[in-house]
């Protein structure tokens, strides 16, 4: 059944709805999918899959559904010859719409298929109109230009690109992201961070209704209107975020957050510095970590005031002596005068708002392994990097440490 | 059966790919909003425009910014006016209709031909706010308590939807649209676009200016990709400045033309300069690459 198709995209991982499989539905008894099945293919995914991150979930599941329909067989050129001379479309009556949709609803793909190739075998020759044998114009499901709304297309313009390669070849693969429900719910933790002031710059153009109360009634009754300034967000936010190899396995998690954070406009300010594993003299502004692109720790501190909040983002696993050793540092040829915890509560204490969201889950925190963890947790205040962990954390955000 | 409906076919000063001008058309047959999603400059705007144009309707357009509120789209009724003409006016403000103004969507409704509505860049606006159309976009009317008046729409207009992705949107919402997602355009059809504007143009500073724009959006850890607008500002500038093509690659002249934040600006120059050398030969690729 043609309904299967729908189970396989949910399967997939494509978040389709029954509302939008009706849709599909209407669009089909209109007759919108021209019986080609690279109209099909397009049209389904206008009206199923509402996010490019969904596509290639799409792809694959097309791939899967429909595969090898277009070239069953290996189609003789003969056969192409036939279908290449098309009828116009015939004028549907809407008896014969609803046949045509029950048999859509009924149609089994792998029934279809298997007449498919033997009919082919059976066709001997050329064929047009009538409602069984491939050609073109007619009611069979097989053959292009034909209303069979569940007919397959087995020629015409799109042959060379047909939808199942079109599919085939994932060009949204890129674009996947199955953390896209996750990237939704960091952001409506992250909108509870927020303070708003009245006391910025811009037009007062929002009336004061309580002001204008009372002072309209100090006016004898007397309309006195008092405008004040819209309230905006006065948060300013800085990600610290730790890209070293050990946090590879967090990679998409982490992506989510980023993801998140950089469509969060709503805060004053917003700034991301990468390290390795542990801050020490040097902050990076992009995740390769390169001297050419960094900036000194100091003069980072000597820029950034007391009010930013900060937030790391790292998984405080590396050896003790990174932490607790000068010239602990990772880095192959680089050195440090001060051991990397020293510089950890330097930066904790000149942003008195700080958290530490960590990947790694909370059971294992404590483990003997886990050793910076605890040492780093007694400096920061540590958080899952989950939703909930975020949530927590964007409350311990808005009070001092 | 055929169904009834003007097709768009694009206009010849829109450069429109097949499954786009499909789209728009399936969502003008099932009467249902398109939502075109894609980074700024893939002509989104541009592409309500055009459809008005080829269909020959008018283009009501809801421009949304970060305080709107669906309201604001329905009706806005003054109070502030009314409560000062009932101090200092001499109007009769028992008649509050004269208070009630129409958004744009209360404008598209009463308007007696079909139109088409663009509500722009709805990521915008607060994240429930699309939630908040929903009733209005489905049922096409809305009631007006202050005056018990119902509006109804005449005509069901052509709801063209866009976002630059910067917010998700919410599902109850994508499900009632129909959806395309406008890829950022590859060098071919950016060749088209630009000839659009400037037929004039000659092909080799064309060339050089489209291998240096694509080699400047594949770098890494750009605040803002140079967009298509900002494409047609530099070619122009290139242009009238009487730019030798061979330069255009090598030195990227009037280069704050197309990047707007002093970052990338210092970020491309510095990489230009490097690129010589050898150093720094790798394009964007994952953000997260080196985790
Ligand atoms: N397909 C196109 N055909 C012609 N011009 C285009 C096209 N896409 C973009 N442009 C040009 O790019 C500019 C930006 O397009 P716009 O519609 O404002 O983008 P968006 O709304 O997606 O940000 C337009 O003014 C137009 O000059
Ligand atoms: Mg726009």
């Amino acid at each position: 059944m043609f309904i299967n198709f729908f189970y396989l995209l949910k399967r997939e991982g494509v978040p389709v709805s029954i509302t939008e499989w009706m849709t599909l539905m209407e669009a089909l008894s209109k007759g919108m999918a021209a019986s080609s099945l690279t109209s099909f293919y397009y049209l389904a995914r206008a009206i199923l899959v509402k996010s490019e991150t969904n596509f290639d979930k799409y792809d694959l599941a097309f791939s899967k559904y429909f595969q090898g329909i277009e070239t069953p067989a290996q189609i003789s050129d003969q056969v192409l010859n036939w279908l290449e001379n098309s009828l116009p479309p015939l004028d549907m009556n809407i008896d014969l719409e609803e046949r045509l949709k029950y048999q859509l609803e009924n149609l089994d793909l792998n029934e279809l298929k298997k007449t498919f190739e033997e009919r082919l075998k059976e066709q001997k020759a050329e064929h047009h109109g009538g409602s069984k044998w491939v050609g073109t114009g007619g009611t069979s499901p097989f053959g292009h230009s034909g209303y069979h709304p569940g007919g397959i297309r087995v020629g015409g313009a799109s042959l060379r690109r047909s939808a199942v390669k079109v599919a085939g070849e994932r060009k949204y693969y890129e674009f996947r992201g199955d953390e896209t429900l996750g990237v939704r719910q960091f952001e409506v933790a992250l909108r509870k961070l927020r303070q708003f002031t009245t006391r910025l710059e811009g037009p007062k153009d929002l009336l004061d209704l309580d002001t204008t109360i009372s002072e309209t009634c100090n006016n004898a009754g007397k309309l006195k209107l008092v405008w004040t300034r819209p309230s905006k967000n006065s948060v300013k936010v800085i990600l610290l975020m730790d890209s070293g190899g050990s946090m590879g396995p967090y990679y998409r998690l982490c992506n989510q957050l980023f993801t998140a954070v950089n469509k969060t406009t709503q805060f004053k300010s917003m700034e991301i510095y990468y390290f390795h594993n542990c801050v020490y003299d040097q902050l990076y502004l992009t995740p390769t970590c390169r001297q050419s692109e960094s900036i000194k720790t100091e003069e980072f501190l000597r820029t950034h005031n007391s009010d930013h909040k900060l937030i790391f983002v790292g998984d405080a696993t590396m050896a003790p002596s990174e932490l607790t050793e000068v010239n602990g540092i990772i880095d192959w040829g680089m050195t440090n005068d001060e051991p990397g915890l020293t510089w950890l509560e330097r930066l904790a204490h000149h942003f008195p708002h700080n958290v530490w969201l960590n990947p790694v889950a909370e059971t294992y925190w404590e483990s003997s392994s886990s050793y910076t963890i605890q040492l780093i947790k007694k400096v920061f205040p540590m958080f899952e990097l989950t939703v909930d962990g975020l949530e927590q954390a964007v409350k311990k955000l808005k009070v001092r440490q | 059966m055929t169904t009834n409906f003007s097709r768009f076919e694009g206009t010849e000063d829109y450069i429109v790919s097949e499954d786009l001008r499909n789209s728009v058309n399936v969502a003008v047959a099932l009467s249902k909003p398109l939502l075109l999603k894609g980074e700024p400059g893939t002509g989104k705007t541009l592409l309500a425009q055009s459809i008005a144009k080829a269909l020959g309707l008018q283009l009501i357009i809801w421009n949304i910014k970060s305080t709107t509120k669906a309201q604001d789209g329905l009706y806005v009724y003054d109070t502030v006016q009314r409560l000062y003409d009932t101090q200092f006016g001499n109007k009769d403000v028992s008649d509050i209709k004269q208070y009630i103004k129409l958004g744009k969507l209360g404008e598209a409704f009463t308007s007696e031909q079909q139109v088409v509505l663009l509500i722009d860049e709805i990521d915008k606006a607060d994240l429930e706010f699309p939630n908040d159309l929903l009733w209005e976009l489905d049922v096409m009317n809305f009631h007006i308590p202050e005056t018990s008046e119902t509006i109804t729409a005449k005509n069901r207009p052509i709801v063209i939807i866009t976002s630059n992705a910067e917010k998700e949107l919410p599902d109850p919402f994508l499900r009632r649209c129909i959806f395309h997602y406008i890829s950022f355009p590859e060098a071919d059809m950016m060749e088209q676009i630009i000839k659009v504007h400037y037929p004039d143009l000659e092909n080799t500073l064309l060339n050089e200016a489209l291998k240096a724009f694509y080699w400047i959006r594949s770098q890494h850890n750009l605040h803002k990709k140079p967009s298509t607008s900002e494409l047609l500002d530099w070619v122009q500038a290139l242009s009238a400045g009487g730019i030798s093509p061979d330069h255009i690659y090598q030195e990227l002249p009037f280069l704050g033309t197309l990047l707007k934040k002093n970052q990338d600006f210092d970020t491309i120059l510095r990489r230009v300069h490097n690129r010589g050398t050898g150093e720094n030969q790798q394009t964007g690729t994952r953000i997260f690459r080196n985790w």
